[in-house]
């Protein structure tokens, strides 16, 4: 699957296109498929969020798993700093990453 | 310590205001990701994975316990608990939102700081030696020099889009404490017919192809040196590469025409630029100079230290370095806990190390390009008083220069550049060779980490150096030796190929295996290699 | 094009072509010359009494070549127009008048207003440079 992603312009978070709109949390994203470009281009004009790009993922029972490494830590946070990721409360989410 | 007088107060605030106008256009949708972000970076901000990342200039690395207090309510209000200090002697924030870095700045401004040109393609912080004021080594106070090519460099029209970014470090002993010939250029100031003038080193510099720095000239005079820096940086402005950004930084230019040609075209137009007065007159060095004259010392104090706690003794040894006043001393706070993150300090550390400056030394810390904080004028009578202090607050660990005292960039946690972690290598190391004495017995080993190519975590400088690769989508680390950032500068060499986390680690420690087995009395870890050569640490490392 | 000119001079506009450096060089009737990022500023020092125009080219707006060359032909003694053409974005207007730029043919026009906030914040410089802005030093110092 093809998820697209970047970081909302106002706040630098991470977000992930969820088809209708954009959200934090990985597990919302929606598979863009074919569209992927389409979309890009019409975020792109919206300028809402920065630099947004395509990547390839799995699906899995979980949600998306992005492919890439750098997408995984994007999606929960700093491996280093559990506290500060999106799941602090899960001491082994870094798990996930790797 | 510097102050600002109207005129630079007025500058950093218009700068704010520059700044606040750039971002409202940015988030109004006027400027274009692409037109906002050479923009945005001059002023130190970053988009990283996770938020905007804000770097702030500690010029030279000094701060006052009032610059220091506003940096932990910044981390505070704005960011989520913490700063990290950098190689260049700066902090980083990693949690900043685009529309608060102005209030940010605003606040910063109060306490005379800023961002500028923290990054982008221009004349960054201009560091210098930690110990600056404070190391009898020193022919002069080295940060006087730095402020005026601070203010030199500070939105300078010619050169604030030069082909790459420029980095300028300033030294005044023999001794190298601030990886001076590994800067774009260096500048050791000597003394030389009773007066005091500067070496100029250029050409050096980390990154995808490490180059130590050519000696280009080996006396300026005060009077003559803004010119000469404007005729070092034309030449590169008119003739760095700009048609790759690899080979963009001016040891390139250096290495493809050679230090002879370059210095030949340097001195012809010095001699131009000299004619426009573009110099100021001594009396303003003088006057920033005024501002760095050295404390009130007291005079008459003992020297003597209790050693009786084995602890504080151990600590004593490791972090603390001899003043150039009698019954005085520096002394490194350590930012390397073992299993923590090399660099990294909460906002009540931060606070606390303001506090215990303001008791402890005139007022004044010092960033290390080693990722260290400094407080350099503490009497000895107070050691045992600040280490108790500092134990309280975690910040005791006894490591300097030992292998645990790892410098490490953000890597692949926070940094969108970067293609492995650092940190989490850095940890599991440091946790390896947690035991105090053996990490005394191995001595001095500067271990570096850097997350990709770019090295900001000065692997190529490393005793040990280690460079985080993308090997098909997993992390892998190449582990290189015999690096040095000091006076006795040298690059490391590549060992072979890489390792997963686990497998480095294992290699480190066949590697100080194989030192402790070869050396001979006194050597360090990098005399004895350079004695013994690379084949033997290769053989141990791959059998 | 000509309505997004912004000019600093008090004469009239060149309105003769501005020719490249090498129909310049082989030419002596021209009185306006367009300089490419790449070419050499020191090339027109010997022909600076019948310049009228420089036009200095700006591919991009990161490529920072242009203000060198700006200050080479001001520091030479050049007067007439020097004219930055191209990628010129209003943030880097007050470094180019400090280079000596007085023309300005920005591809994209600038905001009036824009451009006029811009080049009055800063009320003073650090450094001397080819304007007649006093540095601070000699402020501090006279």
């Amino acid at each position: 699957m093809r998820l697209l992603t970047g970081n909302d312009l106002a706040t630098g978070d991470v977000v992930w296109w969820s088809g209708q709109g954009w959200s934090r949390h990985v597990e919302d994203a929606v598979d863009v498929g074919a569209s992927g470009e389409a979309i890009l281009q019409a975020e792109e004009g919206a300028r809402r969020v920065n630099v947004p790009y395509l990547i390839d993922a799995t699906p899995t029972p979980d949600g998306p798993r992005p492919a890439h490494i750098k997408d995984r830590i994007r999606a929960l946070g700093p491996t280093v700093r559990p506290d500060l990721t999106l799941k602090p409360a899960d001491p082994l989410a870094g798990n996930w990453v790797i | 310590m510097y102050r600002y007088d109207e005129y630079d107060q007025s500058i950093v605030d218009a700068r704010v205001d520059e700044f606040r106008d750039q971002v409202e256009r940015r988030l109004s949708g006027q400027l274009t990701e692409d037109q906002f972000k050479p923009l945005r970076l001059m002023n130190g901000l970053y988009l990283q994975l996770h938020a905007y990342m804000l770097r702030v200039a500690v010029p030279y690395g000094t701060l006052d316990s009032r610059q220091m207090r506003m940096l932990a309510h910044i981390a505070r209000t704005y960011d989520r608990g913490y700063g990290h200090f950098t190689t260049r002697q700066n902090i980083q924030f990693n949690w900043i939102k685009l529309a608060d870095a102005p209030d940010i700045l605003a606040e910063l401004a109060t306490v005379e700081m800023h961002a500028i040109q923290t990054s982008g393609n221009c004349i960054r912080n201009i560091s210098a030696d930690q110990y600056a004021g404070a190391s009898a080594d020193e022919v002069a106070d080295p940060r006087p020099w730095a402020e005026l090519i601070r203010q030199w460099s500070t939105f300078h029209p010619e050169f604030s889009y030069l082909p790459r970014k420029f980095k300028i470090a300033v030294i005044a002993a023999e001794e190298d404490r601030a990886a001076m010939r590994l800067h774009d250029i260096g500048i050791r100031l000597v003394a030389q017919d009773g007066g005091i003038g500067a070496q100029i080193y250029v050409g050096g510099g980390m990154g995808r192809t490490p180059m130590i720095s050519h000696l280009i000239r080996d006396f300026v005079a005060a009077d003559d040196l803004m010119s000469y820096l404007e005729a070092c940086l034309r030449v590169y402005n008119r003739y760095g590469r700009r048609d790759n950004i690899y080979k963009a930084r001016i040891k390139i230019l250096l290495h493809e025409i050679g230090a002879d040609e370059y210095r030949r075209q340097v001195e012809e137009e010095f001699v131009a630029v000299k004619q426009l007065g573009l110099d100021p007159p001594r009396a303003e060095l003088e006057r920033i100079a005024a501002m760095f004259a050295a404390p009130a010392f007291e005079t008459g104090l003992s020297a003597h230290v209790e050693r009786d706690d084995p602890d504080f003794a151990v600590w004593i040894d490791q972090n603390v370095r001899p003043h150039k006043a009698p019954g005085y001393a520096i002394v490194n706070v350590s930012l390397k806990p073992v299993g923590g993150i090399p660099g990294d300090a909460s906002a009540d550390q931060i606070d606390r190390l303001a506090d215990l400056a303001q008791r402890y030394s005139f007022d004044e810390l010092r960033v290390t390009h080693a990722q260290n904080i400094v407080l350099p004028h503490v009497r000895q009578r107070d050691l045992q008083d600040l280490w108790r202090a500092l134990v309280e607050a975690g910040l005791a660990e006894p490591n300097l220069d030992l292998i645990t005292d790892i410098i490490a960039c953000p890597g692949l946690d926070y940094c969108s550049l970067a293609n492995a972690r650092s940190i989490p290598l850095a940890q599991k190391i440091a946790t390896r060779f947690a035991d105090r004495d053996r990490q005394r017995e191995l001595g001095e080993l500067k271990l570096k980490i850097s997350g990709c190519i770019n090295a900001c975590g000065h692997h190529h400088a490393g005793h040990i150096g280690i460079l985080g690769v993308d090997r098909k989508g997993t992390e892998n680390y190449q582990l290189s030796l015999g690096g040095s950032g000091a006076e006795d500068v040298s690059l490391a060499k590549i060992t072979g190929p890489g390792f997963d986390e686990d497998g480095v680690v294992d290699a480190i420690e066949r590697v100080t295996d194989r030192y402790l087995a070869e050396r001979k009395a006194g050597e360090r870890f990098l005399d004895t290699y350079r004695r013994v050569g690379f084949a033997p640490f290769k053989e141990a490392i791959y059998g | 094009m000509a309505e997004a000119m912004l000019r600093f001079r008090d004469d009239e506009a060149q309105d003769e072509p501005a020719v490249t450096l090498d129909a310049f060089l082989g030419q002596s009737n021209a009185t306006a010359v367009r300089l490419e990022a790449g070419e050499d500023a020191r090339a027109l020092v010997p022909h600076l009494d019948r310049l009228r125009l420089v036009e200095v080219s700006f591919p991009t707006f990161r490529d920072g070549r242009g203000y060198s060359s700006a200050r080479i032909l001001r520091e030479a003694g050049y007067t007439g127009e020097l004219r930055a053409a191209g990628d010129v974005l209003v943030d880097q207007l007050p470094l180019m008048r400090r280079c000596g730029f007085d023309g300005f043919a920005p591809q994209v026009p600038l905001d009036d207003a824009a451009v006029a906030r811009a080049l009055d914040r800063y009320a003073y410089r650090y450094q001397a440079a080819a304007d007649d802005s006093v540095p601070v030093w000699k402020r501090r110092h006279g």
